[in-house]
């Protein structure tokens, strides 16, 4: 997939270039700051979730969830699903093979929710660019309805 | 744009800090510090492979398409066609959800609907099409769907709530903010 970004990307770039010489030299200029302007929290994060992965390792998550059950453990999984970070081609692996190990349904739904919708290591960057109140309520809704999806799985699965 | 040197220290000093931290976690735990510091690095790579195209596209986006374009498309009064627009460019994007933070703030300068913007990230968050797909594989298609059914109520009751919660000054203070930062 992100093959086809490149090649979009460079694509509308070559066109931008044959448009106007101009305008993409300032697009490039205006590119480089938007990344550069958010390079600092960027690394601190990166550096945050690399610790974090560490200690709290697939194979812990799986025994916490495994062993837990009910609304207890569907909290448990929706936050830890807030404080982490894993890609999704590394989530939906995981998530399936804690499904194998005996956790419910509704677990790994919170579990994969809020893994996506919810970002506690990265509401520093998102209030950068939304303020404290927007980002602290959107990621409380976030939170508020992965319990709702995971209570839907818990009827329709 | 020059910058000096003790204006990038400065900016980067939490960087740095948490970056001499983990070297001294890696001389004290070295089972955990080592491989804190070698996670963080793949993650790096990731993150700069993942990046550079998003941003390009950002940048020709706020040069080729007009602040007009924008506001009719995604403004105030774009209706059903704004939302739609949020659910595509979420959908076809690729990366982590922090890599929709920059791109919401260029939609947010050229001037679109702040709960298009919340459903742009919503849909980068949630209904990505390359996941989607990935997903199926991996939880089987009926957890997929009805997950998916979900989200996008969700996503759209979310952006509705979170825009109905700001007040018209905190609305403005995002916009003026997004002036500020491409």
């Amino acid at each position: 997939m992100t093959e086809i970004f490149y090649v979009v990307s460079i694509s509308a770039l070559l066109l931008s270039f044959y448009k106007s010489k101009e305008k993409t030299k300032k697009a490039l200029s205006k590119a480089w700051k938007a990344f550069e302007n958010i390079m600092p929290q960027f690394l601190s994060i990166i550096i945050i979730i690399g610790v974090m992965l560490t200690v709290l390792s697939p194979a812990q998550i799986s025994n916490l969830l495994g062993n837990e059950s009910g609304w207890g453990g569907v909290i448990l999984a929706a936050l830890i699903g807030s404080v982490t970070l894993i890609p999704g081609f590394v989530a939906f692996p995981l998530a399936a093979a804690l499904l194998k190990g005996g956790a419910g349904y509704m677990q790994i739904a919170a579990f994969i929710s809020t893994l996506m919708m919810v970002g506690i290591i990265t509401i520093p960057l998102e209030i950068k660019y939304f303020g404290k109140k927007a980002a602290i309520l959107r990621n409380l809704f976030a939170f508020i309805f992965s319990l709702m999806v995971a209570f839907g799985m818990g009827v329709f699965m | 744009m020059k910058k000096g040197l003790p204006e990038i220290l400065k900016r980067y000093r939490v960087f740095m800090i948490l970056f001499l931290l983990n070297i001294l976690l890696a001389v004290i735990k070295p089972e955990i510090g080592l491989k804190s510091l070698d996670l963080t690095w793949k993650n790096t790579l990731e993150m700069l492979s993942v990046i550079p195209p998003i941003f390009i596209l950002l940048g020709l986006l706020d040069v080729w398409v007009s602040r007009e374009a924008m506001v009719k498309y995604m403004g105030e009064g774009s209706g059903i066609v704004g939302v739609l627009l949020g659910f595509f460019i979420g959908s076809a994007a690729a990366g982590p959800l922090y890599g929709a933070f920059p791109v919401a703030g260029v939609l947010l300068k050229k001037g679109s609907k702040l709960s298009n913007v919340f459903i742009m990230m919503g849909a980068w968050s949630t209904t990505k099409i390359p996941l989607l797909l990935f997903e199926a594989s991996a939880m089987g298609p009926k957890f997929t769907l009805l997950r998916l059914v979900m989200d996008i109520a969700g996503i759209g009751v979310i952006a509705y709530l979170t825009e109905k919660f700001l007040t018209t000054g905190e609305k403005d203070e995002i916009y003026r903010n997004s002036m500020l930062k491409i």
